[in-house]
């Protein structure tokens, strides 16, 4: 599972939903991998705009990863081809192999097992 | 300036809301002048050869774009035509390497026929050399044999009586090729990773055309089943995610190491930059936020024949009595942490599935995303189930796939600005999703599809002749 995708994903418990707490989950025994993939910068820009800057801030820093900007690059920094890299490499080419993804308003842990989360919830939470 | 697309001869109702969907894509004003569901050969206005070239190149059903120089419905008709209306052309292609091609549409013609028919030509005096391979210019000669909208008139040549003269030509300069060979390359034979239900990969590349899936966009597919739609939208740029309620379906087989069997597909097909990632959830509680970041949404959603539609939930009993709704612990461990536990399921209707779809849709879709949505239909016209709407949501287009008992729309929707609403009161308002309970009432499709089968076999059974 890679990081762009966490920033789309909250706790999938109806009564988690108006909490700001169940957003970002948060990363729990992780296991990272990297992967080299073509760069794609044009993805980068479009998709920059509609991130939770944040809350990638707060993920990148639970797994350890250096300090990112503070604001979210845009504008003339969308040009800088050094900076839409590292945000490739940090949103595309990171995997969390294992571990799992919490919630942090009603503690529901969803596990991920060889790059895949599951989202199911039990039927007492459904 | 006129324009001539040859299409494929087959889905026809796909044809024109592909070519439109290509042409709102790429931002060029189309007019379609002369289109017949029965003829490949279609007169379109546009701008200008560019915009020619854009549009027939991601096509699937159209096969080659051609600037229309003129036509007839005889040679007669057409030489003086080319003579009269062309003439100030030829110039300018009279040293450029060239060829001719005839094409037939309900007839053929043998070689010693085309050979005679392109040397009538001649007066246009082309002095460059004759290449058959790659020439500057391949100027095309289109028979059609058929009289215009007429579906029958196939038969009539294939039971063997005399072709007769073509009832209309056209002499039109070759443009551009589509995209129409990926339907070789993405080939489900050929595919490392399918089931029963993957979609063919011609009707998927035409939906991934029909969302306008590209470069720097992302996809997502709640239903991704083996992946045959983001794998698609992703042969045409677009980074994709996809889900399905049964994880099983896009792992596949898979040793412990070895990687999920949809993203087998995507390194079969080098398109592995633009595997997002596969996750397990269901519709009705999925764990994407509600705004608006996705550019499309391309889907096939269960039809409940075989299996019942499921979401997550525990099935109420007949009695009313509530099934457990408090957590569950075996051995002092919840039951759902366990690593062999299999979240309860509980059967969905049919339409309230469509409706969750279309509302998901609505918070999720980018203004002017596109939801691409299939959806079956029993094939009588008195049973048609009516396309399911939302008011953030326009009806962009509406094909149909017919097969024996029953049929499947493609629906193409946009999400419209804030602001705007589309008019949705020709849609059903009935919403089935607490009411039914054994599969039929909860099934509008499936109940159609069954009550038909029986008529047909009880219809065959007797050996009577066919009544209707």
């Amino acid at each position: 599972m890679k990081l762009f995708t966490a920033n789309f994903l909250a706790c999938a418990v109806k009564s988690c939903r108006t909490s700001p707490a169940s957003f970002p989950l948060h990363f729990r025994d992780a296991e990272l991998e990297q992967q080299e993939l073509d760069f794609q910068p044009d993805f980068i820009r479009n998709i920059l705009p509609r991130l939770d800057w944040d809350a990638l801030q707060v993920i990148a820093n639970e797994l350890g990863f250096p300090k990112l900007p503070e604001n979210k690059p845009a504008d003339d920094s969308l040009g800088d081809e050094g900076l839409l890299r590292d945000i490739h490499k940090l949103l595309l080419e990171t995997q969390v192999i294992e571990g799992k993804l919490v919630c942090g308003n009603c503690g529901h842990e969803y596990m991920i097992k060889e790059g895949i989360p599951n989202f199911l919830l039990p039927s007492h939470l459904v | 300036m006129e324009y001539l697309i040859r299409f494929a001869q087959l889905h026809e109702t796909f044809r024109l809301p592909e070519l439109q969907s290509l042409a709102s894509l790429v931002g060029t004003d189309l007019e379609i002048v002369h289109y017949d569901p029965c003829s490949p050969y279609c007169i379109i206005k546009l701008p200008n050869e560019d915009a020619a070239r854009a549009v027939i190149a991601r096509s699937i059903l159209g096969k080659e774009i051609f600037e229309l120089w003129t036509q007839g419905s005889t040679y007669e008709e057409l030489h003086a035509n080319v003579r009269g209306r062309t003439q100030h052309r030829w110039a300018q292609f009279k040293h450029d390497s060239f060829r001719f091609t005839v094409d037939g549409y309900g007839g053929h013609r043998s070689l010693t026929e085309k050979r005679e028919i392109i040397g009538t030509f001649n007066y246009m005096g082309f002095e460059g050399p004759i290449r058959m391979k790659n020439p500057d210019q391949d100027f095309w000669i289109m028979e059609q044999y058929t009289p215009d909208f007429s579906p029958d008139s196939l038969m009539s040549e294939s039971k063997g009586e005399k072709r007769g003269d073509p009832k209309k030509i056209y002499f039109a300069r070759w443009i551009g090729n589509s995209s129409r060979e990926a339907t070789n390359q993405y080939d489900l034979k050929k595919r490392r990773y399918i089931s029963t239900t993957s979609m063919d990969a011609e009707l998927s590349l035409i939906t991934a055309n029909m969302a306008h899936a590209g470069p720097g966009k992302l996809f997502y597919d709640p239903f991704v089943g083996t992946g045959g739609f983001i794998v698609s939208a992703a042969h045409f740029g677009a980074v994709t995610l996809g889900s399905d309620i049964d994880g099983r379906s896009f792992r596949g087989k898979q040793k412990k190491g070895d990687p999920p069997g949809v993203f087998r597909n995507f390194q079969q097909y080098g398109t592995e930059s633009k595997f997002g990632d596969v996750f397990t959830s269901d519709i009705t509680n999925t764990p994407l936020r509600e705004y608006q970041f996705l550019d499309g949404i391309v889907c096939d959603p269960p039809y409940g024949i075989r299996e019942g539609l499921q979401v997550l939930g525990t099935r109420e009993s007949r009695r009313g009595r509530n099934a457990a709704k408090e957590e569950i612990i075996i051995d002092g461990v919840p039951a759902h942490y366990r690593p062999d536990y299999i979240a309860p399921k509980r059967p969905y209707g049919f339409e309230a599935l469509q409706n969750d779809i279309l509302e998901f849709a609505s918070r999720t879709l980018v203004t002017n995303g596109r939801l691409c949505m299939w959806m079956p239909t029993a094939s009588d016209e008195d049973g048609e189930l009516a396309t399911p709407m939302h008011p953030n949501l326009k009806v962009i287009s509406v094909s149909v796939q017919e097969f024996n008992l029953w049929a499947r729309r493609l629906i193409t929707y946009q999400r419209l600005p804030e602001g705007e609403v589309s008019d949705v009161s020709s849609s059903r308002q009935l919403k089935d999703g607490e009411t039914g309970y054994t599969a039929n009432e909860l099934n509008a499709f499936r109940k159609k599809y069954f009550e038909k089968k029986k008529e047909n076999k009880t219809g065959s059974e007797k050996g009577s002749p066919a009544s209707r």
